[in-house]
């Protein structure tokens, strides 16, 4: 897919961190994501992948270098962005005080959505999830899974048009990840969703990006493929191969 | 799950079992320091231990006589006024210095200060610098309580966790949502520990500030009392002040109870 209009774009983006900015965890990162693109942002541990994510979210500002959302500054512009990017992070991050369907509320109620749509919003996306029956659970009485999908729902819930991903799947155990991922894979396509999808594992970038960018560290691209749509197995393999010896050199 | 009815018989009476267990628990210290006071009051003359009959009796009298019951309303008012002044000082100062390194910087060492300084002093310069009972009482207590609320607040918005902070963050809320979702449930529980502990504290300094300015009151009574060598007036008026305690953090274990019950419960304790 030939990116359309680029919607997040980081233009020479240097990140550091620690007294007098001794340790560069992104070093000058040019990278354009299109819209409707679902970019996997592929890297070992510890390469500045969280870092990135959170420059993009807004969450941190590039110590030079530009980002920019949509034409704006995302952490500059803070009200400006408020139902327009969702967020699914490693950890669940629910809310504990309150219950699964005021935690997937939580964004709507940042737009001032009055409480009957809003609930009514949120059991739609926890019905999706196949929560429904646990709405009025508390956090602590569900399981790692079951958090996560609340917190996917909590991100659909606001529909924002983008949604950045830093690696939501990797707490889980490998057959609710497997599972979890195949449903949130649908519903981006469903939804149409501009998604950045940040993860260290080789096979979840392959079967969920449709562009493959692959980070050595400090975070410069060290590889930057598409996928095509109809995809063979021969070529998904030539292309983990190439993954596999850029990761190891 | 159900339950054949002997059976549910059976769990009810278990339960009720481990409630009396706990409420025997509970006052069984009570019960022995009551009785050797008792003990003591038959070796002694009624001036050093008088007996608790007659301290209960006075007890009653105060609550049953208006002169009397308004002297220990007055006080709990001073007390809930007091502390009512210092929290909201306090978590206005506790917002600032958690925003701001240089005002944490510049307030912290005051506070501290203020920690040093005795409650007696306050009462002196209470005196000197206000007119009128109510507001040197009201001075006293704010002065003496505004130190351990400011850095009880402090403490827990500085404990909030980071990552649940981020991640409101990221829904972009306005000032006022981002304090009643976020930072008001989180520093909640905290702030009803310092509520409890400050209670403790306000009801002991209240009797201080009391009796050097105030014409009615726990403290005044107390005063009286000494006056005349009535041991078991005394401990009436003192005991006045405990069960107001007792009952407060009663209260306020009650609302713990119903507003954190989203709590996790473990069945193993610490
Ligand atoms: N706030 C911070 N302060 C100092 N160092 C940081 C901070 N955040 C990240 N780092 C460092 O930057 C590097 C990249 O971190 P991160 O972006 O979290 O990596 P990844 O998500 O790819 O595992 C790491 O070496 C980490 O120690
Ligand atoms: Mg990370």
């Amino acid at each position: 897919m030939t990116a359309a209009q680029p919607i997040i774009r980081l233009d020479q983006v240097t990140k550091a961190f620690g007294v007098g900015r001794s340790f560069t965890a992104v070093d000058r990162l040019d990278l354009d994501v299109g819209t409707g693109q679902m970019l996997a942002l592929l890297g070992k541990t510890g390469c500045g992948k969280s870092t990135i994510f959170n420059m993009i979210a807004g969450l941190t500002e590039p110590t030079s270098g530009i980002v920019t959302v949509d034409g704006r500054n995302p952490f500059r512009d803070f009200d400006a962005f408020r139902g327009k990017i969702a967020i699914v992070f490693q950890n669940d991050r629910l809310l504990p005080w309150r219950t699964a369907v005021q935690n997937v509320g939580l964004g709507l109620e940042m737009l001032d959505i009055p409480p009957k749509l809003r609930n009514e919003t949120a059991m739609h996306w926890l019905g999706k999830l196949g929560l429904l029956g646990h709405e009025n659970d508390y956090p602590h009485a569900l399981s790692g899974g079951m958090r996560q999908r609340v917190s996917i729902a909590r991100a659909f819930a606001t529909d924002a048009n983008i949604l950045l991903c830093d690696e939501p799947f990797s707490a889980l155990d490998e057959m609710t990840g497997r599972t979890l991922r195949a449903e949130f894979l649908k519903l981006v396509k469903e939804n149409g969703k501009t998604a950045v999808f940040i993860t260290h594992s080789i096979n979840e970038a392959l079967e969920i990006g449709d562009r493959l960018v692959v980070l050595k560290r400090p975070a410069t691209i060290a590889l930057d493929v598409s996928l095509q749509r109809n995809c063979t197995i021969e070529n998904k393999e030539a292309i983990r191969g190439r993954i596999q010896d850029v990761l190891a050199s | 799950m159900t339950m054949s009815e002997p059976q549910a018989a059976q769990e009810a009476a278990k339960a009720r079992g481990a409630i009396w267990r706990r409420a025997f628990s509970y006052i069984l210290p009570f019960i022995v320091v009551a009785g050797l006071w008792q003990i003591a009051s038959r070796f002694f003359p009624p001036y050093l231990f008088p007996s608790l009959v007659d301290v209960f009796k006075r007890v009653f009298e105060i609550l049953v006589t208006w002169d009397q019951l308004s002297d220990v309303l007055a006080t709990i008012g001073r007390i809930l006024a007091g502390l009512a002044g210092a929290f909201f000082i306090g978590a206005a100062l506790a917002v600032v210095m958690a925003r701001s390194q240089s005002a944490n910087r510049f307030l912290s060492p005051i506070l501290t200060l203020f920690q040093g300084i005795p409650a007696l002093s306050w009462v002196v310069f209470a005196i000197i610098w206000f007119h009128g009972v109510e507001p040197r009482i009201f001075f006293i207590m704010v002065m003496t309580t505004l130190p351990s609320f400011t850095f009880q607040v402090l403490g827990a918005l500085q404990g909030m966790s980071r990552d649940l902070t981020e991640m409101v963050m990221s829904f972009r809320p306005t000032r006022a949502k981002l304090f009643r979702v976020m930072i008001i449930p989180a520093i909640l529980p905290d702030i009803m520990t310092a509520w409890k502990v400050n209670l403790g504290n306000a009801s002991r300094v209240v009797v201080v500030a009391e009796l050097v300015g105030a014409t009615g009151g726990v403290g005044y009574e107390l005063l009286q009392q000494q006056q005349v060598f009535d041991m078991a007036g005394a401990l009436a008026w003192t005991l006045q002040l405990v069960f107001f305690v007792l009952i407060a953090q009663a209260v306020l274990t009650f609302i713990e109870n119903i507003v954190f019950r989203y709590r996790a419960v473990s069945e193993r304790t610490l």
